[in-house]
This record gives structure tokens, C-alpha cells and sequence, in this order.
């Protein structure tokens, strides 16, 4: 599909619905960002790593993935990670990244049986504990008082396995 | 006001099956650990991929009887193909290089390997239904995982090439028809109150195609910091207020506006009967209106069926297949309003008495 303003291979696919019509615009990427299409609501980490300026510093400019080469200006420009380690190398650029684009930024999902441990009673325990000082900060004593009830419980199962 | 109908849960039960939901997917996303991800991987190691993610997929249940292909070996029309009947996506359609796909006979499952993530585990159902679908993905999962490891990290989940897929790795979408929404010029409200959910509105063939034929993929956008189950439940629960919203605007552009309506979807039949040259969309927006005169009533239920399979039949793909030899876009479009001519010629009056569901 060729751009509507130039012959270059369209990439933004443009739908709205004026006045009860709908209006189709195929543009390139060069194209859409002239004519300033943007889908606020739409998620590219390209530009969500350019409204973090100051989260991304000259130290994080030249982080370069060891295992596999991915830099830090291959993920701004493609928004794609290389491989595992990329997780552990872009960590610091990549949180504020996910704040914004998932509901949370902890994994509560499936847990693939092999290949990887459980998540250890440690880490909930170290989780349960921050979310209560969280919930003492916020002086929300209700779920504070929850929490500390599932600290103990905790506690008391891992003494006893022990 | 448009936005608080997507927050409060609806009351009363939307009845499955349900003709605005024509179909439930569930793909997952998952890496193996120790590769580099496809695009970052050379050919050697991709093709190791391949070879290993092959030989596990042959070992899980639900895939024992089954075609797998490596698309080296596909003609370009043959992907094309596959594309438009919704058994892989545009780019693994494109992949250079030791791309593969593993189909079960039925077609409800498909595993795609070296897309954008070693493995795309999708799984596909007829109308709205999130709990078949899901379980027979998970089981699918777990069996692939009993000989693989993936890429896993306890905090992130599931490691993906693209951090939007991160965590659970899972993007679940249906495919609605909201003819309704579109006429009575709400679409856009929709698009946006549903977007604020976190969830996201396609056009039929996904990220970056258009809305012919008002079909609108409509999915989860956020795959991480819950789980699976409460991903589901929240779109379900959004999927069932669009069901409610569409039901409500197809009431209301009958009640006031009805002689309207019956003129648009006459001159579909019509056009439909007497083409002689159709592009696709044009096609896709005809058939929608057919699809919109079963629901009434006006039309046989059949007649849904057929604008379902037709509105794949018309893609350029299956058009250029059923010519059997290349042929040119103008051609295409004579070969496509021939075959609808053959299949709306016996198309009944409508029947304009009906009751509305």
C-alpha cells in the first residue's frame, strides 16, 4: 500500500468517522508525523522515550546489550528488546516505560512450571512488607492491617517448613 | 456520560451465542531462553529455533494431528492466503528466512514460529467465548512448555521482543460487527471510552488495516500486572456494554430513521445481484449490510453465514485463487462481482416484517 502525499510504502493507517462517514488515509511514517497524525492513546515506546528526556541520560545512551548488540538507539528506534539479557541491561530506561504502558509493572500471570523457579515465599514476603509500609505511609490503616495479617501467616508457614 | 456506560458492569447477561461477536482469539507470545529473539537472531540460530520448536510442537495433544509448514516452502499467494483466513499474520507472511506455522486440522489452533517472538500460540473460536478458547490456549502453553524453556523472569513474566506483550504475553481479541455504532456515527466515542480501559479497537486484519465491513478487532491492550483471568474478565465485561451499545443504536436507527436503513440495505442486495465490478471494501461494506438484515430478520438466517464466508471470500488472496492463474486488480474485481452475482442471485425479498431479536 503506497502513502497518500508520496510513493513511499504507507505505514499509518489512518481510520475516522466525520459526520456518520467513514474516511480511510494510508500514509508513510514520515508523512503522518508531518502531517501530526497521532493516536494519543495509541502505544509507541518511540515516543514515549522521547517524553522521558531526563529519564534518559548520557549513561543510559550508551548501554549496549553484551549477548546480543541490541544499543539503547536500536530500542528507541524499533522499540524491541534483542533478547533475555536486554531486560536486565535496559531495566532503568525500560520501568518508566512500562508504568505507562501496562496496568501494573509486576507479573501476576502464568508461571511456566519449568525452566524457571516459583517465585519464593522471600520475594512475597519482601512484597507483602513494602506494601504495608506503603499502606502505614498512606495512612490506610484498614489494608495495612490486612497486610500484616498476611505477613504473619507467611511467616508462620515458612517457620514451620523450616 | 458516553464513558460511564464502560464502568458499570452490565446487568443483564448478553445471550452467547451472540451474532455481533463473530469470533474469539486468544494468542500468546513466548521466548525461548538462551536465543536471541527472532529479530535480532542470525540465520543459524534461527533456524535452530525452528527445528527444536518443530519437534515440540509435534509432541503436544491438541496438535497431533496436524499440518506444519515452513514458509520457505509457500508461493506468495499461498501466504496471502493464510493471512486472510486469519492463520497467520502479515509478518510472519513476509519473514525472509526459517519462519514456520503448525495448524491443527481444525483450524481452531495455530502456532506460528519466528514471527516477531519465537512462538505466537494462538487459538480461534466461532462467536463470543473466552473461557474455550483461553483453556485450550493454557493447555496448549503447558504442553509446549513440558519440552522448552522460555524466557521468564519472576518480576516480568513472560519476556518478549516487544515490552507491549511483556508478562503474560497474552492478546486476547474478538472480532465485532458493529454496523449500528458505525451508522449512528458513535464509533469514535466507543474507539475512545474503551481505549481509556486499556483496551484497543482494529480494523478486521489487525494492527494497521481498516474497518470495511465495520468488523473491529477488539483486544487488551495492557499484558501486564494482572493476570490472565482478570484480563479476560475486563474486556468481556467491556465486550458485553459494546454488544449492549451496538443492540441499542440498531433499535434506535430502525425506530427513527427505519426507511433509511431499509434503503441502504435494499441497495446492498442490489448491488450485490448486479455488480460487474467490485473492489473488496466496497464488497465488505455490502455484505456487512446483509449481515445486519439477518440479525433483523429481514433476511433467512443463512444469508449471515454466507456474508461470513464471503467477506473472506472477497479478500485479493482468495479472489486470485479462485481465477488459478496471476491476474490484475481490474480483473480481480470483475472475478469478484462474478462470484457474488452467483451467490446473492437467489437472494430473497426482504422480508421487512420481521420481528428484531
Amino acid at each position: 500500500m503506497k502513502c497518500h502525499h508520496c510513493d513511499s510504502q504507507a505505514t499509518v493507517h489512518l481510520t475516522q468517522i466525520i459526520n456518520g462517514q467513514m474516511h480511510k488515509m494510508d500514509l508513510c511514517e514520515a508523512c503522518a508525523q508531518e502531517k501530526g497524525v497521532t493516536n494519543p492513546d495509541n502505544l509507541s515506546i518511540g515516543n514515549l522515550l522521547d517524553e522521558n528526556p531526563s529519564k534518559v541520560d548520557a549513561s543510559t545512551a550508551s548501554m549496549t546489550c553484551e549477548s546480543c548488540g541490541t544499543t539503547h538507539q536500536d530500542f528507541k528506534k524499533g522499540g524491541r528488546l534483542g533478547c533475555e539479557a536486554c531486560y536486565h541491561v535496559f531495566r532503568p530506561v525500560l520501568e518508566p516505560l512500562l508504568d505507562g504502558m501496562h496496568a501494573g509493572v509486576k507479573h501476576f500471570g502464568k508461571v511456566p512450571s519449568r525452566s524457571v523457579k516459583k517465585k519464593s515465599d522471600d520475594d512475597s514476603e519482601e512484597l507483602l512488607t513494602k506494601e504495608l509500609k506503603k499502606a502505614v505511609e498512606e495512612e490506610n490503616y484498614e489494608k495495612a492491617a490486612k497486610l500484616r495479617d498476611r505477613l504473619k501467616k507467611l511467616q508462620a508457614k515458612s517457620s514451620a517448613s523450616a | 456520560m458516553f464513558h460511564d456506560l464502560f464502568f458499570s458492569k452490565s446487568k443483564s447477561k448478553v445471550p452467547k451465542p451472540c451474532p455481533i461477536a463473530l469470533s474469539t482469539r486468544v494468542r500468546l507470545a513466548r521466548n525461548l531462553s538462551e536465543f536471541p529473539f527472532p529479530g535480532r537472531a542470525e540465520s543459524g540460530q534461527k533456524k535452530a529455533v525452528l527445528s527444536k520448536c518443530m519437534s515440540a510442537l509435534g509432541k503436544v495433544k491438541p496438535l497431533q494431528s496436524c499440518t506444519s509448514v515452513e514458509l520457505d516452502e509457500l508461493s506468495e499467494l499461498d501466504r496471502q492466503i493464510l493471512v486472510e483466513k486469519h492463520l497467520i499474520s502479515l509478518e510472519l507472511s513476509q519473514s525472509d528466512e526459517s519462519g514456520g506455522v503448525v495448524l491443527s486440522n481444525d483450524r481452531a489452533c495455530s502456532v506460528m514460529v519466528n514471527e516477531e517472538d519465537h512462538l505466537r500460540i494462538q487459538v480461534l473460536a466461532n462467536g463470543l467465548d473466552f473461557s474455550k478458547v483461553w483453556k485450550l490456549a493454557d493447555s496448549l502453553d503447558s504442553g509446549i512448555e513440558s519440552s522448552l524453556d522460555y524466557a521468564f523472569d519472576s518480576q516480568l513474566g513472560f519476556l518478549t521482543a516487544c515490552p507491549t506483550n511483556l508478562g503474560t504475553g497474552m492478546r486476547a481479541s474478538v472480532m465485532m460487527h458493529l454496523p449500528g455504532l458505525v451508522m449512528s456515527k458513535n464509533m469514535d466515542k466507543v474507539i475512545n471510552a474503551v481505549n481509556h480501559l486499556g483496551i484497543a479497537v482494529r480494523g478486521l486484519f489487525g494492527e494497521g488495516s481498516d474497518a470495511s465491513g465495520s468488523i473491529f478487532q477488539i483486544s487488551n491492550q495492557q499484558t501486564l500486572g494482572e493476570s490472565e483471568s482478570a484480563i479476560l474478565e475486563r474486556l468481556e465485561m467491556t465486550l458485553e456494554n459494546i454488544v449492549q451499545q451496538e443492540r441499542l443504536a440498531r433499535e434506535k436507527l430502525s425506530e427513527d430513521d427505519g426507511l433509511r436503513l431499509t434503503d441502504k440495505i435494499s441497495r446492498a442486495v442490489g448491488s450485490l445481484k448486479t455488480s460487474y465490478l467490485i473492489q473488496s471494501s466496497e464488497a465488505m461494506d455490502h455484505l456487512s449490510l446483509i449481515r445486519l438484515a439477518a440479525d433483523f430478520g429481514y433476511l433467512p438466517e443463512k444469508f449471515r453465514a454466507l456474508a461470513d464466508r464471503m467477506f473472506i471470500e472477497v479478500q485479493p488472496g482468495h479472489v486470485q485463487l479462485s481465477a488459478g492463474k496471476p491476474i490484475e486488480p481490474g480483473e480481480r474485481d470483475r472475478l469478484r462481482a462474478e462470484t457474488l452475482r452467483k451467490e446473492f442471485l437467489r437472494m430473497p425479498q426482504l422480508n421487512l416484517n420481521a420481528q428484531v431479536d
